[in-house]
C-alpha cells in the first residue's frame, strides 16, 4: 500500500474531492433548473469508486451503473465534457444523449454506465472475455449495487465469469438502499459477499469509507485476475447521503439520524485525517481543494458555454450510418 | 457454386467468417454438439475457446457478446430458437441497440444474433415465434430474414462483417431447401436492399422470410389464371429496402403482403402501411395482408398448420384484388 503524503495518496484525495465538488456544484445548479432530468448523486460513496478505480490501469475497463458521475472521475475521466452531458450539451461525453445516468468515457476505459439495474455485470463479464480471447491482460471491474444483486443478470454474469475464469472484478457498493427500500428488505443474508460463495467466486467484504482498505482489496483481485486467477467479488459497505435521486418522483425516506451517524464517516474527511496524521500539511490539501474548485468551475462554464446538440444529431448513432430525418423537423 | 440447403450456407458462411477475422467467434447453447448441424466439425476445427457452449443463461451470454464486442470482438450468438430471445429482452433492448447511441457513438456492438423461427411442427405456442417485428419496433437493430440458402449466407457473412447489431431470423420451413451457394469467401449481400425474386406486371407480393418460397409458388399458380404476379423479398427488414417496394408497387398498382408473425404490428403490416402511405395515387384497390392471426400457434397439428399464410390463401387474396373475385369452387 501506498504511504501517506506520496503522489498516489495526493490523487486519492483529489479524486474524491473532485467527485464530492462535482456532484455539490451538480446538485446546486439542478435545482436551478440548469440540468434536465434526474440527478443521481455519488456523494459519500468516493472511497469506494476512487479506491477500486485507483488499483486499475488506464487501459483497464469499468462498467457502472445509473449512479453514473463518480465512477468516471475516479477511473480519471475529464471534468469538462462530463459536465457538459449533464447540461445535455453537444460537447458532453456522449454528445447529450447519455446524461446523468449513462456517462461512459471509453478514453479512461469507462465503457459505460447503464441504467437498467444489474445490466451492466454480463456486460462487464464480455468485456473481460473479450480480453481473455484477445491475450492481453487487462482487467473489468463492474460497480453495482445492493439491489443490483437479486437480478438474474447479476447470478448469470457471475456465474459466466466463474466458469470461464474471466479477468473480472465484482465491485458491489452495498450503500444498503435500493432506491428506498432497505437491505434488510431485500435480502435474505447480511452481507451480500455470501452471494459470490454460490460461485465460488473468493469475496471480500472491505469498509467502503477507508479508501485505502478499498485499494488494497482491489489490488488483490486485479493480481488474481491477471494472473489468470479468475473474477473476485468484493462488498464495500458504504452509503449516499442523497435520496435516490433528485426530481425523478417522490423517493423520499426518513432515514432519520442514521445520515449523521455516516458523515461522521464520511470518506474524505476520514481520509483528511488520516494523511494529517501521517504528517501531511493542512495546507497540502487545501491546495488540492482550492485546484478542484477552479476545476470544476472550469468545467461548468466550458458546459455552460457549449452549443446545445442539432435536431439532426437525433438520428446520429442509432447505426453507423445516420438515419434520414423526417421532413417535420425542418433540418 | 455448390447446392447446399439452408443450414449447411449457414455452416458455411460462419466458417469463411470464423477463419478470415480473429474477432470472430461464436457462442450459445449446445453449439460444439451442433444440434441443427450449423456449427458441425467447429469445435474441433477451431477450439472451445472460440467455439464456446454457453450454460442456459440467454440473458447472460448476449450481454457477454455485447461486451466482447464494446472491446473489440465480433462475437455471433446462436441464440438458437427465436422465443429464446425473450429472457434476453433487457440486453437486446437495454444494452446492444441502445450503448451506441447513448454513449454518444463510444461503443460499437459489431455482434450478430441467429434464431431460427421454429413454426409448424408441433412445439406448440412457446417455441413457434416469429418475433421480427416487435424488434422492428426498437430503434438500433439491424433485422435480417433470409428465405433462402443462397441468401443467408451472404446477408449472414454481410452481417458478421457489420459494425451494427444485426439480428438474424432463420426461417425453420427453408432449412430443407436448397441453392447454388458461391464458394467465394468474400460473397456478401449487402443489408437493405430487397430483390425482386419473380417478375410480374398486375400485382406485387412482397413476402417475409418463409413466406417467400409460398409466394414463388402462389405466383406460379396465378400465371396459369393468367395473372402476372411480382415477387418481392424484402430479405432485410432492418433497414428496409422501402425504394424497391414502391417501385414495384407503383408499376402493378396492387400490393399483398405475406408474412408469417402474428398480423397484429408484423413487418407486412408495416410495409403496407408504408405503401398506403407513399404510392397511394398508384393503387388501384386496398393493400391487403396475409399473415398469421392473432392468436397462439397450437401443438395440435391439425389446427396449427392452417394458421400460417398458405399458398392457396396468397393465391386467393391476389385473385380477388386483381379481379374483384372470390376463388372459384372446385
Amino acid at each position: 500500500m501506498t504511504e501517506a503524503g506520496n503522489e498516489r495518496s495526493f490523487e486519492k484525495y483529489r479524486r474524491m474531492v473532485r467527485i464530492r465538488f462535482f456532484e455539490d456544484r451538480a446538485e446546486a445548479i439542478h435545482a436551478q433548473g440548469e440540468i434536465p432530468g434526474a440527478l443521481h448523486t455519488y456523494a459519500g460513496q468516493e472511497a469506494t469508486g476512487v479506491g477500486a478505480c485507483i488499483a486499475l490501469r488506464i487501459d483497464d475497463y469499468m462498467v457502472g451503473n445509473h449512479r453514473s458521475h463518480g465512477h468516471p472521475i475516479a477511473k480519471g475521466a475529464k471534468l469538462r465534457p462530463l459536465m457538459a452531458e449533464l447540461l445535455g450539451k453537444a460537447t458532453g461525453v456522449c454528445k447529450g444523449k447519455g446524461g446523468s445516468m449513462h456517462i461512459s468515457d471509453f478514453a479512461v476505459g469507462s465503457l459505460g454506465e447503464t441504467s437498467i439495474v444489474g445490466s451492466g455485470i454480463p456486460v462487464a463479464a464480455g468485456a473481460a472475455l473479450g480480453s481473455k480471447l484477445q491475450g492481453n491482460d487487462r482487467v473489468t471491474l463492474c460497480f453495482f449495487g445492493d439491489g443490483a444483486t437479486s437480478e438474474g443478470a447479476f447470478h448469470e454474469g457471475l456465474n459466466l465469469a466463474a466458469i470461464w475464469k474471466l479477468p473480472a472484478i465484482f465491485m458491489c457498493e452495498n450503500n444498503h438502499y435500493a432506491a428506498s427500500t432497505p437491505v434488510s428488505v431485500a435480502l435474505p443474508v447480511k452481507d451480500i459477499a455470501d452471494r459470490a460463495q454460490a460461485y465460488r467466486i473468493p469475496a471480500t467484504i472491505v469498509d467502503g469509507q477507508d479508501v485505502d482498505a478499498v485499494e488494497l482489496a482491489v489490488a488483490q483481485a486485479v493480481g488474481r485476475a491477471r494472473a489468470g486467477g479468475g473474477p473476485s467479488f468484493i462488498e464495500a459497505k458504504t452509503y449516499r447521503y442523497a435520496d435516490h435521486a433528485v426530481n425523478l418522483g417522490r423517493i423520499l425516506l426518513d432515514r432519520g439520524s442514521e445520515v449523521d451517524e455516516w458523515r461522521k464517516r464520511d470518506p474524505i474527511i476520514l481520509y483528511r485525517s488520516k494523511l494529517l496524521a501521517a504528517g501531511v500539511s493542512a495546507a497540502e490539501l487545501d491546495e488540492i481543494e482550492k485546484r478542484v474548485t477552479a476545476e470544476v468551475e472550469d468545467a461548468l462554464q466550458f458546459a455552460r458555454q457549449s452549443e446545445y446538440p442539432t435536431q439532426a444529431e437525433a438520428f446520429d448513432d442509432v447505426f453507423v450510418e445516420r438515419l434520414p430525418i423526417p421532413d417535420y423537423l425542418n433540418v | 457454386m455448390a447446392r447446399v440447403n439452408y443450414l449447411e450456407a449457414i455452416r458455411q458462411a460462419q466458417r469463411e467468417e470464423i477463419v478470415r477475422d480473429r474477432r470472430v467467434f461464436l457462442m450459445g447453447e449446445d453449439i460444439v454438439a451442433s444440434v441443427f448441424g450449423t456449427s458441425s466439425g467447429f469445435a474441433a476445427e477451431f477450439g472451445t475457446e472460440r467455439i464456446r457452449d454457453t450454460p442456459i443463461s440467454e440473458n447472460g451470454f448476449i450481454g457477454v457478446a455485447a461486451g466482447a464486442a464494446m472491446v473489440g470482438m465480433r462475437p455471433i450468438v446462436d441464440a438458437t430458437i427465436a422465443s429464446f430471445l425473450y429472457p434476453a429482452m433487457d440486453q437486446i433492448v437495454s444494452i446492444v441497440a441502445k450503448s451506441r447511441y447513448i454513449y454518444g457513438g463510444q461503443a460499437c456492438l459489431s455482434l450478430v444474433i441467429r434464431s431460427c423461427l421454429f413454426y409448424g411442427n408441433s412445439n406448440a405456442a412457446q417455441h413457434s415465434d416469429r418475433p421480427y417485428s416487435m424488434f422492428m419496433n426498437v430503434p438500433g437493430l439491424k433485422v435480417i430474414v433470409p428465405s433462402s440458402a443462397y441468401d443467408v449466407k451472404g446477408l449472414l457473412k454481410a452481417a458478421i462483417r457489420d459494425d451494427d447489431p444485426v439480428l438474424c431470423f432463420e426461417d425453420g420451413t427453408c432449412w430443407a431447401s436448397k441453392a447454388d451457394v458461391p464458394d467465394d469467401p468474400d460473397f456478401l449481400i449487402p443489408i437493405g436492399r430487397a430483390e425482386v425474386k419473380r417478375q410480374g406486371n398486375d400485382i406485387s407480393i412482397i413476402a417475409i422470410a418463409g413466406a417467400v418460397p409460398l409466394a414463388l409458388k402462389a405466383a406460379d399458380q396465378l400465371a396459369g389464371e393468367g395473372i402476372s404476379a411480382e415477387v418481392i423479398d424484402p430479405r432485410s427488414l432492418v433497414p428496409l429496402d422501402k425504394a424497391l417496394i414502391l417501385r414495384s408497387v407503383r408499376k402493378t398498382g396492387r400490393a399483398v403482403t405475406v408474412d408469417p408473425a402474428h398480423q397484429t404490428c408484423s413487418a407486412g403490416s408495416e410495409i403496407a402501411a408504408i405503401i398506403a402511405e407513399q404510392a397511394f395515387d398508384n393503387l388501384r384497390g386496398p393493400v391487403l395482408r396475409v399473415a398469421t392471426p392473432d392468436t397462439h400457434p397450437c401443438f395440435s397439428p391439425n389446427i396449427e398448420k392452417p394458421l400460417y399464410p398458405t399458398v392457396q390463401r396468397i393465391v386467393d387474396t391476389a385473385r380477388k384484388l386483381v379481379t374483384g373475385k372470390r376463388a372459384v369452387a372446385s
